[in-house]
């Protein structure tokens, strides 16, 4: 790294291959239909999904495709309000009605991949919680069992650290579907709504920054185990936002549960049946929306999922308010699953005890020798890992959060991937506004509860 | 994964009974096992009618598909009969009805970065295929839109080979000497 220059971000680096005339890309944009290529516009109408004959007669009541004097592709985002950060929609539209869209995303594109092959397993929290920003637990905890999964002591964590983590991603479910409640009153203009979920949210922050000593990004959750035991007094935090929760989802069932407004704008809106969102690759609420009864806390049962109890919510319409509904009560079931954590929690270590993955504390350095070397090795060269690879998913507030990650046996991943659960969920949207108003396509959006920082990465 | 045995994707034993050791493959491709993970290794030809049988037994979903450049890292345990190429296509699936995953690993040649599309039988394997097509180079054969997906449309290069430089931003800390 000589110059300035050559040093610069993404600094493209001379590449020169037989296959550059292949790989040259085209552009992203929507285009007219007279330029759009046969398969690519079957994809935009959505006609490739796997549909039943009644739902392909459904698909009769849509508008007539029409020539492209008829029609005009918008712009909407990237700096769109509703659109939860910088995703870009391209809308064609005849009328109010949107015939084509197409999702235009990377615009919060920060190589988090790429920078994740440079940090060592244990930096590597602090490159994860970054992506789904607002579920930060589950990011740390798709990458901490992946990466222990590789050491092989995924059966060796320690009960309380086990117990530990169910709490902090139930705490961190309900903390991102309150948000989500608050953005999506916001959409949809009832703005009291977007106050009052911020405020919630805010208490379990409250909580968070207790704990780990951060809002969000947390980098709590490691390899191993976690970064520090749970608080004084943490008990009586969680207790208290277990009673002034309910109470406030009742003020929102008044607010908009049951309000005729609220339920005309989603009802029937943004609907996706069950094949097409299997098709699609869709997760989390969207997929339950539908009526799949798929959650992998039940299904795939990860951490102590199996030892509790609580209801997998599911929709029936597949529409934007049982998306809504449902997120609104797996705050409830969170909330559940909390209580018994609480009566559960386990006492003993919140950390493994080997010495190659975990930090020696703090008084250990100043008595030995060895606790010193090992804290010098894992903090500058850090642990190695074994050749090898693997994928875990869990479930995230908005779907799978899958971790892949390929090890060459050195203390860096060799290639790290996440399955970000938004990355796929964006991908419906094309699918869900078909035929809808253009003022619906706030409500759709809205409904897939998108994160970009997720979906960029 | 499902507890039966009879689980169709569950590397079983070929039928002959010679006494060298066999590898187990499932429809035909060899089949592995990593952290108790069932892997399977198509060859690129093998790949789209592996995806389709897959899909029959009841792998409807693609949870994930990534790449992998193997530049650096060339001698990774593989099968035997597998042989190692530059470029791997990673891809997870998902048995909704049976509670249970599969993970195909395909060999993509350097000199050749092709590979058919699962867009036919998967729709939402597209987006991450043209991700893979951004950050790799590896062409997606009859991809209805194969662009950019997260890199700007003129950028030149796929930044996650590892022939390509981690950009930096010098960062002048106060009081240090460059």
């Amino acid at each position: 790294m000589s110059t300035t220059e050559e040093t610069a971000v993404g600094a493209p680096v001379p590449w020169s291959h037989a296959n550059v005339g292949q790989t040259t890309a085209g552009e992203q944009e929507m285009k007219p239909r007279s330029e759009t290529t046969a398969d690519e516009l079957m994809r935009e109408l959505g006609s490739v999904l796997r549909m039943s004959e009644a739902e392909a007669a459904q698909l009769g009541d849509l508008p007539e495709d029409p020539d492209e004097d008829q029609t005009m592709i918008i712009n909407m985002g990237p700096q769109h309000p509703s659109t939860h950060g910088v995703l870009r929609l391209m809308l064609e539209l005849q009328g109010e009605t949107v015939l084509r869209c197409k999702p235009i995303i990377g615009y919060l594109h920060t190589g988090m991949e790429k920078t994740g092959e440079q940090l060592t397993y244990l930096q590597g929290g602090t490159n994860v919680t970054r992506m789904d920003y607002l579920s930060p637990f589950n990011n740390e905890l798709a990458f901490s069992m992946a990466t222990e999964k590789l050491l092989g002591i995924d059966g060796d964590i320690p009960e309380r650290a086990v117990w530990m983590r169910m709490l902090l991603s139930e705490l961190n479910r309900m903390s991102s579907h309150l948000l989500f409640l608050a953005t999506n009153g916001m959409d949809l203009g009832a703005v009291g709504m977007m106050i009052y979920g911020w405020r919630e949210r805010e208490e379990v922050l409250r909580f968070f920054q207790k704990v780990t000593g951060l809002r969000m990004n947390h980098n709590f959750i490691r390899p191993g185990g976690l970064a520090a035991d749970l608080p004084p007094g943490w008990r009586d935090d969680v207790l208290r936002l277990l009673d002034l929760i309910p109470e406030r989802l009742e003020e929102y069932d008044t607010l908009m549960t049951g309000q005729p407004i609220w339920r005309e704008r989603l009802q029937g809106v943004g609907v996706i049946t069950p094949d097409e969102a299997i098709a699609l690759g869709a997760n989390g609420p969207i997929l339950r929306s539908t009526g799949v009864p798929w959650d992998l806390r039940r299904d795939m049962p990860y951490l102590r999922y199996d030892e509790v109890d609580f209801d997998v919510i599911v929709g029936s319409y597949g529409d934007a308010y049982d998306r809504y509904a449902i997120r609104l009560n797996e705050v409830r079931e969170s909330m559940k699953i909390v209580r018994q954590i609480l009566e559960r929690m386990p006492t003993g270590d919140y950390r493994i005890q080997d010495k190659k993955v975990t930090p020696p504390p703090r008084a250990r350095i100043d008595e030995s020798m060895e606790a010193l070397i090992h804290h010098f090795k894992l903090f500058t060269e850090g642990f190695k890992v074994p050749e090898g690879e693997v994928y875990v998913g869990i479930e995230s507030p908005r779907g799978e959060i899958g971790c892949y990650i390929a090890s060459d046996g050195s203390p860096t991943p060799y290639r790290i991937h996440m399955r970000a659960p938004s990355f796929a969920n964006i991908q419906c949207l094309p699918h869900m506004l078909r035929g809808g108003l253009v003022a619906d396509a706030v409500a759709v959006i809205s409904s897939t509860d998108p994160v970009l920082g997720d979906v960029d990465r | 994964m499902s507890e039966t045995d009879t689980d169709t994707a569950a590397p079983e034993a070929p039928d002959t009974d010679d006494a060298a050791e066999t590898t187990p493959t499932v429809h035909g491709c060899v089949a592995g096992e990593s952290c108790g993970q069932t892997v399977v290794f198509p060859t690129r030809e093998q790949y789209l009618d592996l995806v389709k049988a897959l899909a029959d037994d009841g792998y409807t979903m693609v949870i994930d598909l990534c790449g992998v450049d193997y530049l650096e890292y060339f001698d990774r345990p593989l099968p035997d009969g597998i042989e190692p190429e530059r470029f791997e296509v990673v891809v997870n699936l998902l048995d909704i009805a049976h509670r249970r995953r599969v993970r195909i690993r395909v060999q993509v040649p350097e000199d050749e970065p092709t590979i058919p599309t699962l867009f036919d039988l998967h729709p939402g394997a597209e987006a991450y295929e043209r991700e893979t097509y951004d950050m790799f180079g590896i062409v997606f054969t009859d991809h209805p839109d194969m662009t950019r997906i997260l890199m700007p449309e003129d950028w030149i290069g796929h930044p996650l080979r590892k022939d390509y430089a981690v950009g930096k931003i010098p960062v002048q800390f106060k009081g240090a000497h460059a």
